[in-house]
């Protein structure tokens, strides 16, 4: 069914399909239409889950990492400040293997105080083990929840469902909402491994030797390197049953391109009105749009920009002291490659600042002019 | 006479711990799960519970177990208690140990917000009245003018009244305990287990490093805490209803006090306070549970 609805909304829709059975959460804008759109359906009896009204994030992660290892699917929602309280959990949530579903509202982290979108909170959780997907569209977000279970209980790791405070959360797009048939078809009951069975005793998470904490983190990244594969595998069977899909990243006229931008999230549908209208105007410009960022596709994002000699990164935070964090880890996966690739990092659209065509058509032509690259970003603002 | 078989409590906890030599948190852990019983899942917390659970790959609890973090018992708890729920399985109960950090301090929060939404758990505050796991450094359960490696001249701030903070959440069920008193431990252990919703034991755990007793020593040193009313041993029902378990025999609190180390410094000017403000607990304390009774 078509609906016209928000970003936020559109989530919901995903978590009350997935046959979700706890759901702990706490308010914090803009994520909160999303709790309450959940809360309304347990009231009706829609939601066919329970809610847990946490005193506060931190809590809301416990829970569900809790739950998730007692065998129940559990999902929950944050932002922002809630996000950077959960980190422990976070950690905690991987290192157990627990497949909780996230989703996480990009805004600003304080101080200075603001409520737009901005995704350092997001990135700043890089080092924590969970699948990170990043959003275009409302659409997007409502699959991306959906493929989200599928994945985390594959490969048993936690998996955060990334989208734009206001442009995705709050802005209204028509979506296909899925028939609840064809998302039972897509994912089965919850089946993972329940470690608190009375008849079979065992010890969750002990203390542990220096070796034997290698140990797990080494099977905790190549969980990671194995769901890469899953991601793409999901996003196959996705593309059968509902008719589309959006892979680990999405590129389109690289070939002979002069130079590729790179984008993510809603900048990325932007970039595909500025660029349309730069070809017209006759340059030779392709588009890549990076989804998953951990684990980080680096070996497809090789394949597709092996040959290409200028590339340009386009971004919505930055790592102070550094540059885009998205620059950063393309730079990293392309310095072993044999060809000579002049990467440019343009900082721009944070705090929720505006990014419009023009702007992007700013950045490509910065980006064609530069004689070298430099080593830090380049910030691009609105109007300027 | 025909000899009587006497039948023992089945052991949840094996033999075997790692906890320092007459621990009264190890003991209190093995009364509280033996009273408990199986089947049960335990969450413990960074504490002294948590290394007396065991390093991998040994397991002193033979229950499910989980180690959590420090601040999250109760969420913890919670969560596995909820999903134990949807998965009709609900019938089996969930503990938590947390010490007093973990309870008084940290976790105060978290265990606030589930004792308000009534989370279903047995939550056990294994109270050593200081961060015994990490050294020994002051907590707001420790007591007043005791020493610590924070508090080197004495804690100068009361023991916060955790009790009475339980009590404000209306919770079922609220009560003190001590390794002294087995018998009234276990008994509290399995009315908290007849009860759903958020059930609070502060259980008095001496701990002979931290406190500086004898080895041999820790029940004695709980009991005396009980029979100079320093620790009395009540219930709270519904967080209104107030009853006093034991009466005490009212012996001066030097009784208690003179057994530790911690407290050798003390004059008579802090005993005579340290008197003074246990007494007025204690009359505070009949009062209500008379007001409760008539
Ligand atoms: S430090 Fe104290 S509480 Fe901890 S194990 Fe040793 S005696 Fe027990």
């Amino acid at each position: 069914m078509r609906k016209f609805q928000t970003g936020n909304h559109a989530v919901a829709e995903a978590v009350r399909l997935c046959r979700t059975q706890m759901v702990a959460a706490y308010p914090i804008t803009p994520q909160t239409p999303i709790y309450e759109r959940l809360s309304e359906w347990e009231a009706t009896g829609e939601l066919g889950g329970v809610m847990m009204r946490t005193e506060s994030e931190h809590s809301a992660m416990a829970a569900c990492l809790a739950a998730s290892l007692a065998g129940v699917r559990t999902f929950t929602a944050t932002s922002s400040q809630g996000l950077a309280l959960m980190h422990e959990m976070l950690h905690f949530a991987s290192g157990c293997r627990a497949p909780v579903v996230m989703v996480n509202v990009n805004r600003t982290l304080a101080g200075p105080w603001a409520f737009w979108s901005d995704q350092t909170d997001s990135l700043a959780q890089r080092d924590t083990g969970w699948i990170q997907i990043y959003c275009e569209n409302n659409q997007e977000a409502l699959d991306s929840v959906i493929q989200a279970f599928r994945i985390a209980e594959k490969v048993l790791l936690p998996c955060m469902v990334v989208i734009e405070g206001h442009f995705i959360s709050h802005f209204m797009e028509p979506v296909e909402v899925p028939e609840q048939g064809l998302v039972d078809r897509f994912l089965p009951p919850v089946d993972i491994p329940r470690r608190f069975d009375p008849d079979k005793p065992g010890y969750a998470v002990p203390t542990v030797t220096q070796k034997q904490f290698m140990e797990y983190r080494r099977l905790g990244q190549e969980a990671m390197e194995y769901a890469l594969e899953v991601v793409e595998e999901v996003d196959r069977e996705f593309v059968e049953v509902f008719g589309r899909g959006y892979g680990l990243i999405e590129a389109e006229g690289i070939d002979g391109a002069d130079l590729v931008l790179v984008t993510t999230a809603t900048v990325t549908s932007t970039a595909r009105v500025a660029l349309a209208r730069l070809r017209e105007k006759g340059y030779r410009i392709g588009l890549l749009k990076i989804r998953v960022f951990r684990p980080f596709p680096a070996r497809v994002l090789r394949d597709v920009l092996d040959r290409v000699s200028r590339i340009a990164v386009i971004e919505r935070n930055i790592s102070l002291g550094r540059e885009g964090i998205f620059c950063s880890e393309l730079k990293a996966a392309l310095i072993n490659s044999p060809f000579p690739h002049q990467v440019q990092g343009y900082v721009a659209g944070i705090g929720g600042s505006n990014v419009d065509p023009e702007l992007i058509e700013r950045v490509v032509m910065d980006a064609l002019e530069r004689k070298e690259a430099t080593d830090g970003p380049i910030w691009m603002a609105e109007g300027e | 006479m025909e000899a009587q078989e006497i039948m023992r409590p089945e052991e949840v906890m094996r033999s075997g711990h790692s906890a320092c030599p007459g621990c009264g948190v190890a003991m209190g852990m093995r009364m509280v799960l033996r009273a408990l019983g199986r089947p049960a899942v335990v969450v413990v917390v960074p504490s002294c519970s948590a290394v007396i659970s065991g390093p991998f790959p040994y397991a002193t609890l033979d229950v499910p177990m989980f180690h959590s973090a420090f601040e999250i018992a109760a969420p913890t708890a919670a969560g596995i208690s909820r999903a134990l729920e949807i998965q009709g399985r609900g019938d089996i109960p969930v503990l938590a140990f947390a010490g007093d950090g973990g309870t008084f301090d940290i976790g105060l929060q978290s265990l606030s917000g589930a004792a308000d939404r009534n989370e279903n758990f047995i939550y056990v505050c294994l109270d050593n009245e200081a961060y015994m796991n990490t050294g020994i450094q002051v907590s707001s359960a420790t007591p007043r003018f005791a020493w610590t490696g924070t508090s080197p001249r004495g804690n100068t701030r009361r023991k916060k009244q955790i009790m009475e903070i339980m009590a404000a959440h209306r919770i079922p069920y609220a009560a003190t305990a001590s390794i002294g008193f087995p018998e009234d431990l276990a008994a509290k252990v399995q009315k908290a287990r007849e009860i759903r919703g958020t059930r609070f034991i502060h259980l008095l755990s001496p701990c002979p490093t931290g406190w500086k007793t004898a080895e041999h020593l820790s029940p004695r040193v709980a009991r005396a805490a009980v029979e100079t009313n320093v620790f009395p041993l009540y219930e709270i029902l519904d967080g209104i209803h107030y009853t006093l378990n034991y009466q005490s025999r009212g012996l001066p609190v030097e009784t208690y006090l003179g057994l530790q180390g911690r407290f050798k410094h003390l004059g008579a000017e802090e005993l005579r306070a340290i008197q003074h403000e246990t007494d007025r607990a204690w009359e505070e304390l009949r009062r209500r549970s008379e007001k409760q009774t008539c």
